[in-house]
């Protein structure tokens, strides 16, 4: 299940809710990873654009992915802004046993952090400026310039 | 007609243009300095599908995507 929200995660609602809807799915692990806007840099907090119709299709993927192990997939994301302390990302992986739950959350995260189509800006001053020091191109980026690039 | 579309911070407003290839709508945007840097670091999707290539065929109303280095999270 992918949700995305206008602002800010209601963390504990969307946990407690998460639990709930899978409590009776007979799963042995349940592993969120729940992403926090810090202070850093005098930033007011973080905006967020999203491409949803890719990012459907990638989550779509490791839905099958967790499928095939038996477990599954649960995501929320921010779009807009988001301030500092607050939430702007939870994912989840349910699975039958530990080691499958512990293994994907992390290979999720990392592969959602390098493809995901979402992008961050931080918010300072009032303005929106992208972060494109913390952004990674996509695998296979580039084939639209011209020359040796 | 060919629909650009340009995601995120590239800022620039979708076009249409006529385009047979992908290689043609890198020729198109190739023209537009403003692009230069974005054409680099964007990968493409044609409707709403990642490509690898150029020699991928379009067709009226396809829309190709340009998505800039990403961040969630």
């Amino acid at each position: 299940m992918l949700e995305l929200y206008d602002g800010p995660l209601d963390v504990p609602a969307l946990l407690t809710r998460w639990y709930e809807e899978e409590a009776q799915s007979n799963y042995g692990a349940f592993i969120p990873f729940v992403g926090t806007v810090r202070a850093e840099d005098g930033i007011d907090g973080l905006s967020f654009d999203i491409y949803e119709p890719i990012l459907r299709r990638w989550f779509d993927a490791w839905q099958a992915k967790a499928a095939d192990k038996g477990a599954t997939l649960k995501m929320a994301h921010s779009r807009g802004d988001v301030s500092v302390h607050a939430s702007s990302y939870i994912a989840a992986v349910f699975s039958p046993k530990r080691r499958v739950a512990l293994e994907m959350i992390d290979a999720f995260v990392e592969d959602f952090k390098a493809a995901a189509p979402i992008w961050k800006y931080d918010l300072v001053d009032g303005e929106r400026r992208y972060a494109d020091d913390r952004s990674s191109a996509i695998a296979g980026s580039g084939i639209l310039a011209g020359g040796d690039a | 007609m060919v629909r650009i579309e340009f995601l995120g911070p590239i800022g620039k407003k979708p076009i249409e243009i006529e385009a047979a290839t992908l290689a043609e709508v890198a020729q198109t945007l190739q023209k537009d300095a403003t692009l230069e840097p974005w054409l680099k670091n964007s990968a493409v999707a044609v409707n709403d599908t990642l490509v690898s290539g150029l020699d991928v065929p379009l067709k009226d109303g396809d829309k190709v995507s340009l998505l800039p280095p990403v961040c969630g999270g």
